[in-house]
């Protein structure tokens, strides 16, 4: 265990927090179009889509930043930007 | 709002975080991506240098940082320059582990743009990977020497009137063992490069498209399609340069014969930042990445 | 009777210096070429090139990126040292202030040297007084002896557990570094037992650390509150470090300061550096004539050694402080060191500004300061410039 007296951080999922507060529009998945390409896991730019047994994906909300990108790769239009209601 | 299916809820993760979510990077910033892709093929055995940049705030603070790896901060001018001490050292401690520098354009063509050099010079084993997002955007979206022609910063509100330093091509004259260019549109053309890059010997060079919402002024949604716009207009040519031996890869291959290449205007449309450009700016803009081509024919025949 | 002692030699401060970075074993060098150090970068060279000393030397563009590329080495574990000068002090100096807050064990040799402009290559002190600030225990060397010693004493003293902070060795440019004086080396086991293989090592792949990231105000000030006691308690560990040398070689220390004939001294010389050498045959020859004069000698000037000198002044009547800088639109730094340090005690300081530039000084000069004052021409600040 590194023990010194100096400036350090160490790895912590969260670090700014639960950035899912910052959505204003959250991506919905429609399970029954999803044909499991997985696109939306690779391209995800906060690596907040995670990929389970099976192929299939589940969109982590709880840091999910709503930036729109898996709605607009999804080839099935399966992903729709729907506003955040809290 | 939809209810997430139960089946779906209970099934367990098979692909682990190598860059940790819940980071500070804007919504639609591909660089917790980038990151999360160079880790995966890079290992547990790396570390990070990472200069004054956006990645500096987006690996957080002394109460937790996304990165799995170790990170070690360099001043703005100095990564290229840790590294090489970083990198002499673990081979002198007998460790098998590679140093990646994660520095923006400014770090990298700008302030530290010696410092790169003269460890490309001395050929230090290290692998550098500029991130261009074509300005300081950490500061506030200034224009930087990779900024492109016509494009609108806080600094050249009317336009920059200077084209983009060619980074990739200044690096491939310091004859280093490996060049590449690589967008985050193509992520298993990046990966293969890196991959091929992890195991030569010697200074390694990525210059990656990292392309900005709030920077670039585009809906946060359109990020990998403004990435995959630039290598389809041309703008971006995707190549990597092999102990001298140019090829170009993936889509870029067939970019070559002119017809094939989108119109830059394709590409243009979509950003606020090149919304003031003139019918003449474009004219000169399409004519540059047209003799860009032209070049690149050469370097492809030698 | 003639006695044959080992390991006596005779070298200059340069090469002395770069015997004793030999002696440490360091793994990472990083140099860039400046007068008057380059003769010691040379010499490192030719140590590395004939196999005596096992380190990579990087060969860098410029000193930012010396000091930058010996901070990384020296983070992944590696004992470093770097050496420089004037402009390139000066270039260094955001890496200075970022090793000095992170707190990473480093040697820096700075061969002292004015600066531009005008541009000189002579001696002075403004380089590396200008670098006070930035959290860094700073010792100055009076003689070639002394380079030798203080390099090998930052090593242990940088890396001391209580302590974690990086080391500024200063000798003076030319008068020191290319100065032939008698040496009195150790051999190498005795260095080895004083300084054993580093620990400090802040790259582990089993557990991650971020260094060196964004730290919040509250958190900040936490950070340099715990550095500034690191820095008070070094204090001891330097006067600890400094008897042990004592023992392992046979010659004095001295540890913070040294006062030399001050027991009895109405007016005693403040100085640091090569020309203490100077002000000392200036005090043996007004103590020949009967005047009741001593000299305090700052060894270490951070952490500033306030309460020896308070104890060493105890009794005089008034200081002659010489400093071979100036802090432009208020005084000589020392001076004003000083004057605070001893603010409540009654006793005078008067300010001598001399040798800046490289002018030469010599023992006649400090001899006639200290007459005029004996003579009551008192001052407050006395350029001697003609």
């Amino acid at each position: 265990m590194i023990d010194y007296p100096v400036p350090l951080g160490r790895p912590k999922i969260g670090s700014s927090g639960l950035t899912g507060h910052w959505r204003l529009m959250r991506p919905e998945i429609d399970y029954s179009k999803c044909t499991k390409c997985r696109l939306c896991v690779i391209y995800c730019p906060e690596n907040t889509i995670d990929l389970l047994e099976g192929f299939d994906v589940r969109i982590d909300y709880d840091y999910c930043k709503g930036c729109g990108v898996c709605a607009q790769i999804c080839p099935q239009k399966a992903i729709q930007m729907v506003p955040e209601v809290k | 709002m939809t209810e997430v299916p139960s089946y779906i809820k209970e099934k367990k993760v098979i692909r682990q975080q190598y860059f940790l979510r819940g980071n500070a990077a804007c919504p639609g910033c591909p660089i917790p991506k980038e990151l999360d892709l160079l880790l995966e093929v890079m290992g547990k055995k790396t570390v990070l240098v990472v200069p004054a940049s956006c990645s500096t705030v987006i690996m957080g603070d002394i109460h937790g940082s996304p990165s799995t790896v170790p990170v070690v901060h360099s001043a703005f001018a100095s990564a290229a320059a840790i590294a090489s001490g970083l990198s002499r050292q673990l081979k002198m401690r007998g460790e098998d582990a590679k140093v990646v520098v994660w520095a923006g354009d400014g770090a990298t063509g700008d302030i530290g743009f010696a410092t790169v050099s003269g460890a490309a010079e001395r050929n230090e084993d290290i692998l550098y990977v500029c991130y261009d997002n074509e300005a300081f955007m950490n500061t506030g979206i200034q224009r930087s020497s990779l900024t492109p022609y016509g494009a609108w910063t806080t600094t050249t509100p009317a336009g920059k009137r200077e084209f983009k330093k060619p980074l990739p091509f200044i690096m491939m004259e310091h004859k280093i063992p490996y060049v590449a260019t690589a967008s985050i549109a193509y992520p298993f053309d990046y990966q293969a490069k890196v991959k091929k890059a992890k195991d030569i010997q010697g200074f390694r060079y990525i210059h990656l498209l990292s392309p900005c919402p709030p920077g670039w002024r585009f809906d946060s949604s359109l990020t990998i399609e403004v990435a995959k716009l630039a290598v389809e207009t041309g703008i971006w040519p995707l190549f990597e340069v092999i102990n001298g031996k140019f090829q170009l890869t993936g889509i870029s291959k067939v970019l070559l014969d002119k017809s094939k290449r989108k119109p830059i205007t394709e590409y243009l449309k979509l950003q606020g930042r090149f919304s003031k450009m003139s019918e003449k700016d474009i004219k000169v803009m399409q004519d540059a990445v047209d003799a860009m081509w032209d070049y690149i024919a050469e370097l492809v025949k030698r | 009777m003639i006695t044959v002692q080992k390991n006596v030699t005779a070298m200059v401060g340069n090469h002395a210096v770069a015997y004793a970075v030999k002696q440490a074993k360091p793994q990472v060098l990083a140099v860039f070429p400046i007068t008057p150090q380059t003769t010691m970068l040379e010499k490192l060279a030719e140590y590395i090139n004939s196999g005596e000393l096992k380190a990579e030397l990087i060969k860098v563009e410029g000193e930012h990126s010396a000091l930058a590329a010996v901070y990384g080495a020296a983070v992944a574990g590696a004992r470093v040292f770097t050496a420089t000068s004037s402009q390139g002090l000066l270039y260094m100096t955001e890496m200075i202030y970022w090793v000095g807050g992170e707190r990473v064990p480093i040697v820096n040799a700075v061969a002292t040297r004015a600066l531009a402009e005008p541009w000189s290559i002579w001696d002075d002190h403004q380089d590396f007084f200008s670098k006070r600030d930035a959290s860094w225990i700073m010792m100055m060397a009076e003689k070639v002896q002394d380079a030798y010693d203080m390099t090998l004493q930052a090593f242990r003293i940088s890396e001391d557990k209580r302590v974690i902070l990086p080391v500024m060795m200063g000798f003076d440019g030319f008068i020191l570094t290319h100065t032939m004086e008698r040496l009195e080396i150790l051999d190498d086991e005795t260095v080895e037992k004083f300084l054993p293989p580093r620990e400090f090592n802040l790259i582990d792949f089993n557990d991650p650390v971020n260094v060196g990231p964004i730290a919040a105000p509250d958190d900040y000030m936490k950070i340099k509150y715990e550095a500034m006691k690191a820095m008070e308690g070094s204090k001891e560990v330097i006067e600890e470090i400094s008897k042990e040398y004592e023992l392992i070689s046979g010659r004095k220390q001295y540890g913070l300061i040294e006062c030399y004939e001050c027991e009895d001294a109405d007016y005693v010389f403040v100085t640091a550096g090569a020309w203490t050498g100077d002000a000392r045959e200036a005090v043996r020859r007004l103590r020949n004539e009967g005047k009741k004069v001593g000299l305090l000698k700052l060894r270490v000037i951070r952490p500033f050694p306030k309460e020896r000198i308070k104890e060493a002044l105890k009794g005089v009547q008034g200081v002659v402080v010489f400093d071979r800088e100036y802090s432009y639109g208020y005084g000589g730094i020392l001076a004003n060191e000083i004057k605070s340090a001893i603010y409540n005690t009654g006793i005078e300081v008067m300010s001598v500004i001399a040798g800046i530039g490289g002018k030469d000084v010599r023992p006649l000069h400090f001899q006639k300061v200290m007459e005029d004052v004996l003579n009551g021409k008192k001052f407050e600040e006395r350029w001697l410039n003609d």
